[in-house]
This record gives C-alpha cells, sequence and structure tokens, in this order.
C-alpha cells in the first residue's frame, strides 16, 4: 500500500509553525516514514503546477499555516482544499487570524503608505508603491494582491481541524499526526486540544485567592512579574481565563503572562469580549472616576484582547466611517 | 426616488429590577418615546456581557443600551459596580473599532424613573439619528478587498 500523502503550506505567516515541525526532533523520523510528503515550500522547492497535477482528494492532509491576505494565499488554500481530504489549520494564524490578523486595525492603504513612503529608512522618491501588474521592456510582470483584511482559514475554506497556538507545541502536533494516521480522530471541526482554560493547568493557579481585586493594571515594559505569583493578582494582564489549556504553559514558565494564543475556550464566542467581561469583578472601584482610571491602566485593549483572533472576533477588524463614504 | 429616512435599530439590555420596570411605567404611564428601542429584559446589568454588545452592533444594531439599578440599589448588591468597571473598558475598545463611543451608554434608571426612562431612549435615539447608521457588517465588508 502506498503512503498517505501529507501536505505543509504556509500562508501570511512568520515561519515559527515550520519551525514547530522541526521541533518535532527525532519523532520527525518516524512521520516521515509513514508518510509521503508532497509539498512544503520551506525545505524543498515546489510550484503550483506540482500541486495542480495532483487528483481531487489524493492528499491525505494539508497542515495549513498562516493567515489569509493575498489573492496568492486565496489561490493555494482552495487548490489545497480540492486536492486534501483533511484540512488542518495549524496554529493561530490559520486558526483564529494571528499577529497578522492585527493588520485589520488598519488598511492596506495605509501600511503601503508606512512600509514604502512614510518609513525613515526608506527612500523611495518616486513614491512606488507595489502594482499587481507592470510593464517592464515587452514583459508584463505580476504580484499578488494584497487585501485590505486578513483573514483565518475557515473565512476561507472548509477546515476540518485546528491545531492551535503560537506555535504549536511538538507534543500536540505528534499527538494530532497520530491520530490522523490512525484514522481516531474527533469530529470534524474540532481545536485539538483541551477544553479547560490555561488556569486550570497553571502552575500558579495555586496561588490565585477564591476573590482578589486590584487597583489598576501594571505593564511588562516598566514592571517586573513576581516569578511565582499569579499575574492577574500581581496586577498584569494575563490572558490565561479566556484562553483554551495545552499549551504547556510556556510562557508562564517564562514569567510572561498568557497571551492568549491557544484562543477562546469552546462556548465562547468573543475571546476578548469574555475576558473584558471578567475584568468587572477584577478591578476594585466603585465610582466611575475610579473605573475610568482602571481602563485607561489597560493600554491598547484592541491589540491586548485580541492580539491573536481579530480576524476571528465577532467585530472582524476596525473601520472608520469615512473609509467608506 | 425619495429614499426613506434612516430609523435607528437600537438594542436596550434593561435590569428586570429597576430599569425594566422603568420602562413598563412609562408605558403605563402613556408616555410618549420613540419605538427605536428593542428592549431585552435581564435579571442585572451585571449579566450584560460584552459579548452581548459586540454581538449586537455586529449584527446590525446602531446602537445598544444597558440599564440597571443606582449604584447601591442592585437587587444583587454588586452587579451594576461590574458593569460600571467593565464600561469605560468596552467603550475605548470600541474606539479602537472605530464604533463611536455614543453608541453605546449606560444608564440607572430605577423602577419609579418612567419619565426618565422615556427621556433616555427620545436621546439615544436622536443621538444615533445624528451618527447615521453603523452597518457594520457592511462597511466591513467593503473593506474586505478592495
Amino acid at each position: 500500500m502506498s503512503k498517505p500523502k501529507v501536505a505543509f503550506y504556509w500562508c501570511a505567516s512568520c515561519g515559527g509553525c515550520e519551525e514547530a515541525v522541526v521541533d518535532l526532533g527525532e519523532a520527525i523520523l518516524d512521520v516521515v516514514q509513514a508518510v509521503e510528503i508532497v509539498l512544503w515550500p520551506v525545505a524543498f522547492d515546489f510550484k503550483l503546477e506540482d500541486l495542480q497535477a495532483y487528483k481531487p482528494g489524493e492528499i491525505a492532509v494539508s497542515f495549513l499555516n498562516g493567515a489569509v491576505r493575498s489573492s496568492e494565499n486565496e489561490t493555494w488554500v482552495k487548490l489545497l482544499r480540492e486536492k486534501s481530504q483533511l484540512i488542518v489549520a495549524f496554529g493561530a494564524c490559520a486558526h483564529l487570524g494571528g499577529i497578522p490578523g492585527l493588520a485589520n486595525c488598519t488598511t492596506r492603504d495605509e501600511i503601503f503608505q508606512n512600509k514604502y513612503i512614510r518609513s525613515a529608512t526608506v527612500a523611495n522618491p518616486k513614491s512606488i508603491l507595489p502594482q499587481t501588474e507592470t510593464w517592464v521592456d515587452q514583459f508584463n510582470l505580476e504580484l499578488p494582491e494584497m487585501w485590505n483584511t486578513v483573514r483565518c482559514l475557515d473565512q476561507v475554506i472548509d477546515v476540518d481541524y485546528y491545531l492551535p497556538g503560537c506555535a504549536p507545541p511538538p507534543d500536540s502536533i505528534a499527538k494530532a499526526v497520530q491520530a490522523i494516521l490512525s484514522g481516531n480522530l474527533p469530529p470534524k471541526g474540532s481545536v485539538l486540544a483541551p477544553e479547560k482554560s490555561v488556569c486550570e493547568s497553571c502552575p500558579r493557579n495555586e496561588t490565585k485567592p477564591e476573590t482578589f481585586t486590584i487597583d489598576s493594571f501594571r505593564r511588562l515594559a516598566t514592571d517586573t512579574p513576581d516569578p511565582e505569583k499569579c499575574f492577574l493578582v500581581d496586577g498584569f494582564v494575563c490572558m490565561g481565563p479566556a484562553t483554551r489549556g495545552g499549551c504547556g504553559e510556556r510562557c508562564i514558565r517564562g514569567n510572561m503572562p498568557c497571551r492568549g494564543c491557544f484562543g477562546p475556550t469552546p462556548d465562547v464566542l468573543d475571546q476578548g469580549a469574555k475576558f473584558l467581561a471578567s475584568l468587572g469583578s477584577v478591578s476594585r472601584g466603585k465610582t466611575e472616576e475610579e473605573a475610568r482610571s482602571f481602563a485607561a491602566s489597560l493600554v491598547d485593549p484592541l491589540g491586548t484582547l485580541y492580539r491573536f483572533g481579530l480576524p476571528s472576533s465577532l467585530l472582524h477588524r476596525r473601520t472608520v466611517n469615512k473609509e467608506v463614504s | 426616488m425619495l429614499t426613506e429616512p434612516f430609523e435607528p435599530r437600537l438594542i436596550g439590555f434593561l435590569c428586570r429590577w429597576c430599569a425594566y420596570t422603568g420602562a413598563d411605567l412609562a408605558g403605563t404611564s402613556r408616555l410618549q418615546y420613540p419605538s427605536n428601542l428593542t428592549a431585552i429584559r435581564v435579571m442585572c446589568s451585571g449579566r450584560v456581557d460584552p459579548t452581548f454588545i459586540l454581538k449586537a452592533l455586529a449584527e446590525g444594531a446602531d446602537g445598544v443600551l444597558i440599564a440597571g439599578c443606582h449604584p447601591g440599589d442592585c437587587h444583587y448588591s454588586e452587579g451594576n459596580y461590574r458593569t460600571q468597571r467593565r464600561f469605560p473598558l468596552l467603550t475605548d475598545l470600541l474606539d479602537q473599532f472605530g464604533v463611536e463611543r455614543e453608541r453605546v451608554r449606560l444608564e440607572w434608571i430605577s423602577a419609579s424613573e418612567g419619565e426618565r426612562f422615556a427621556q433616555v431612549v427620545r436621546e439615544l435615539t436622536e443621538t444615533i439619528r445624528t451618527l447615521g447608521p453603523l452597518h457594520w457588517k457592511q462597511r466591513r465588508e467593503a473593506l474586505a478587498r478592495t
């Protein structure tokens, strides 16, 4: 019997998810023994034509990482969907939109202006911006179109499973691969991680009293958290209560509060709003002024509450009235 | 062709003990106020998860009212303080999303304040009429690819 065909592909991503696959270490040799890797742009040279040559459903499973934000990303993921029996959204960007999703706070024009015109280190006297088509001599050169809005994978194609994390921890990758190879799979649409929050398995959970309140938030830029205390009790924003566990609490062990990369727990519609809801019982003031000063201590609520999940949040992105007039 | 005048669509989350009873009083007292607000009765303003407000705005509301008991009067003693603490965080967040702060209003309305309820609805309706429709879905879809 021939080995099942597996594809790895990246869209708008940093390469950290590819790194996570390599971090499997020697276990990757078992994977390579069991499957045939037919596409992995980070490691081997592949062209779109190579993928087009496969029959529909010929690839057993495709692991797609990165957010979807260009016409090129869209072409590849739609083709991969057609050729694959299973699609796994691999990592926070494919799952929720991830860090590239924060571009939904702005627009493509703003990004181009900053990157190619305003940036202090750029010399661009003719104000040339990326074009989808450019004629050079008699040749028409093409570039993919970048979108205004960054999307997570399931906003573009049907997704079978989600492997959360920035990046997914090697043990959860290994478990997912084994589950797929053995056909021992949970219902379609499942997130391949526990259902409980990070707090549940947090090594600092015992230092958290039943109830506690704080006056204001402290910032990592100017303060260092206590190495053993619950971050929230210590006054630092920790997304743990609103975030799915299973990450191995890698950040917490490095004295860094949870930033929310595993996304919301099941049944939560909007991770940021849910965390915001919990802050009503964390701050202690009883007057409007105290409430305002507490709010002011949370700098950049959007970037903090939706650091990994802006495209998949209820509002998806920032829009300002004048932009559509 | 004449276009239809804009009628704001407002959602009101009213606490069962004070604001909803106040709204009831406005009705039984035959007070006149705009019919733009759809009232949703909740047990406490503290039950109003910010998710509800974001969902309302994402799915077509032009404005949202949260109304509960005056501070100190909460039936559950603390619920409205929680709402009060969340509210500026929510409006700061909405500001970053590009939603005008005035679209979401928090008010304390007691069971005996029927006239006050009617006045708040009149004011909110006029505020939103001036701001215009939110049309969140259309707005974000218009920006999606272009």
